[in-house]
């Protein structure tokens, strides 16, 4: 079994996540965002916490499929680049849409589900950064900390709603992204109605853990 | 002890430990590049930086904004770029990117045009285009436009009143509405083929609006020919509403006694009224509309009822609640 370098790995995967934030940054330094560079920043950020988000939700699948269980070993780093890019999204729009305005900021939330469900989606990714560390898994023990990063399945589909919410008549894309999560999602509901049946019809012979 | 090497395989074969390492960090630094690389041609593909515009053909004898002191640019409100004017358009015939649309519509083909300029009217006509630019004189008009996304731009227009145009038809008593409508030619406006809003883009004003000497139609911006993705070779443009009102490519134009439908009212009646004034105390469902971007500009600006026109259009909703008639 082809197992590399982990350590190079993530290195590798380390630099590969800063490559859309630097291009971001560089281009807006070339001016070549466009007439609305703000726009397209929040945008651009949104758009890749949710693919970032997408492959944490793709790792399990993979592993599973062709048995590159190492690739586990990179899911943390990748979980934490989308909650960098969410970080800057709602930057963007802390800073540059509302101006650090708390109040108005508090009316949006308050007001507009568009608002609401992307606010929600990303502080439902703060424990999860929070508890990313070696020493919070111990803490926590994996179990727990596995359940608790189940919100993750919660955060995405949101960030996919909120995306969808966003858009003024072309859903395509979001629409695209909602068909990648039924799918990465529909993959775990199907794997755990056929872990689940053997247990029945074997008269109570447990399943060998997987 | 002295132990010694297997036969099968001579010293000079052994990989010498440095060349080992120099080429593993070879290999390293190869995937590092490639991946790395990939990456950004991806991040690239999806990206796309604008094209650079196509400039219009000059148009010949407009009257500036200084001759037509009736309607002086907004003060100390700079112009926004004509790159940035033709490099950021809402046009869902072409694309709904809104730095795509300029590419999409390269090449489309405004000559021969006519307007049919019918319904209600005493004189219905079929105008040829270059007929109907020599309606009235071509001024410039430096307006604001305020699209509902929340940005704005200062545009200099080139064009003339739509009341000059409905007088050449005489509207009858009846006509209380006017209702205008987009090309419908998929061929040549190739989204028109996608779902993303039922074809043609119609839109309307009431009579009193249409013939608010604020209102024109436009052939040109920054004194040249529109660029196709602004809406050539002719379109609508009311300063005190949002945007989307302002129709484009206009091939017909029908006086009616019914209010008629509108496209993004039709797409989401409860985020897209029929007035659609800009109004910065009636919010869109999904952002306030208090605020504005100006194109260029970082910070935000805050909206002007009326899109600051307010001293000569707010009267024509005198006892309207602009709530509920949004």
């Amino acid at each position: 079994m082809f197992a590399p370098d982990i350590k190079f790995t993530r290195f590798v995967l380390f630099i590969n996540g800063l490559v859309p934030a630097t291009l971001l940054a560089w281009d807006a330094y070339q001016r070549k965002l466009g007439a609305n560079p703000i726009e397209f920043a929040t945008r651009a950020t949104g758009v890749l916490a949710l693919v970032f988000l997408f492959v944490t939700l793709a790792v399990t699948p993979l592993r599973k499929l062709t048995g590159a269980n190492w690739l586990v070993k990179l899911r943390r780093q990748v979980g934490l680049f989308a909650f960098f890019y969410g970080c800057l999204h709602l930057l963007t729009y802390v800073w540059f849409d509302k101006f650090f305005g708390v109040r108005e900021i508090v009316e949006d939330v308050w007001a507009r589900p568009f608002i609401t469900i992307g606010m929600a989606s990303f502080l439902l990714l703060v424990p999860l950064a929070a508890t990313s560390t070696n020493g919070m898994v111990k803490r926590l023990g994996g179990k727990r900390w596995a359940k608790l990063h189940k919100l993750t399945y919660v955060a995405a589909t949101g960030g996919v709603i909120h995306f969808y919410m966003g858009v003024k008549a072309d859903t395509t894309i979001p629409l695209l992204f909602a068909v990648v999560l039924a799918a990465l999602l529909g993959y775990r509901w199907v794997r755990s109605r056929m872990d689940a049946t053997p247990k029945s019809a074997t008269l109570g012979i447990e399943t060998p853990p997987r | 002890m002295l132990i010694k090497k297997p036969d099968d395989i001579k010293s000079s074969e052994i990989t010498d430990q440095k060349l080992y390492l120099t080429r593993r960090n070879f290999m390293r630094g190869a995937a590092l590049a490639a991946t790395t690389a990939a990456t950004g041609f991806v991040y690239r593909r999806f990206a796309v930086p604008a094209p650079p515009a196509v400039k219009g053909e000059k148009i010949e004898g407009v009257q500036t904004a200084g001759q037509a002191q009736s309607f002086p640019p907004p003060p100390g409100e700079a112009r926004t770029a004509y790159e940035e004017i033709t490099n950021y358009n809402n046009f869902y015939e072409f694309s709904t990117g809104k730095s795509e649309v300029a590419g999409k519509a390269r090449g489309f083909v405004t000559r021969p045009w006519t307007v049919g300029v019918e319904g209600l009217v005493q004189k219905p006509r079929v105008f040829d285009l270059d007929d109907l630019l020599k309606i009235a004189p071509l001024e410039e008009r430096v307006y604001r436009m305020r699209c509902v996304e929340r940005w704005s731009m200062v545009i200099p227009w080139v064009g003339f009143p739509l009341a000059k145009l409905l007088e050449q038809v005489e509207p009858l008593g009846q006509a209380k509405y006017v209702a205008f409508q987009t090309l419908l030619d998929p061929k040549r406006m190739p989204n028109q083929r996608s779902d993303v809003l039922e074809w043609p883009y119609v839109e309307g004003l009431r009579l009193d609006e249409a013939m608010h000497p604020l209102t024109i139609l436009a052939s040109g911006l920054y004194g040249e020919t529109l660029p196709p993705q602004n809406g050539a070779p002719l379109r609508l443009v009311v300063p005190w509403k949002y945007g989307f009102k302002g129709i484009k490519s206009i091939v017909k134009i029908t006086l009616t006694d019914a209010l008629p439908p509108t496209t993004w009212n039709i797409a989401a009646p409860d985020e897209y009224g029929f007035y659609s004034n800009v109004n910065p105390k009636v919010h869109h469902p999904r952002w306030s509309q208090a605020k504005e971007r100006r194109i260029g500009e970082f910070g935000l600006r805050d909206t002007l009822p009326f899109n600051g026109y307010g001293e000569q259009v707010a009267q024509l909703y005198a006892g309207m609640d602009l709530r509920v008639n949004f």
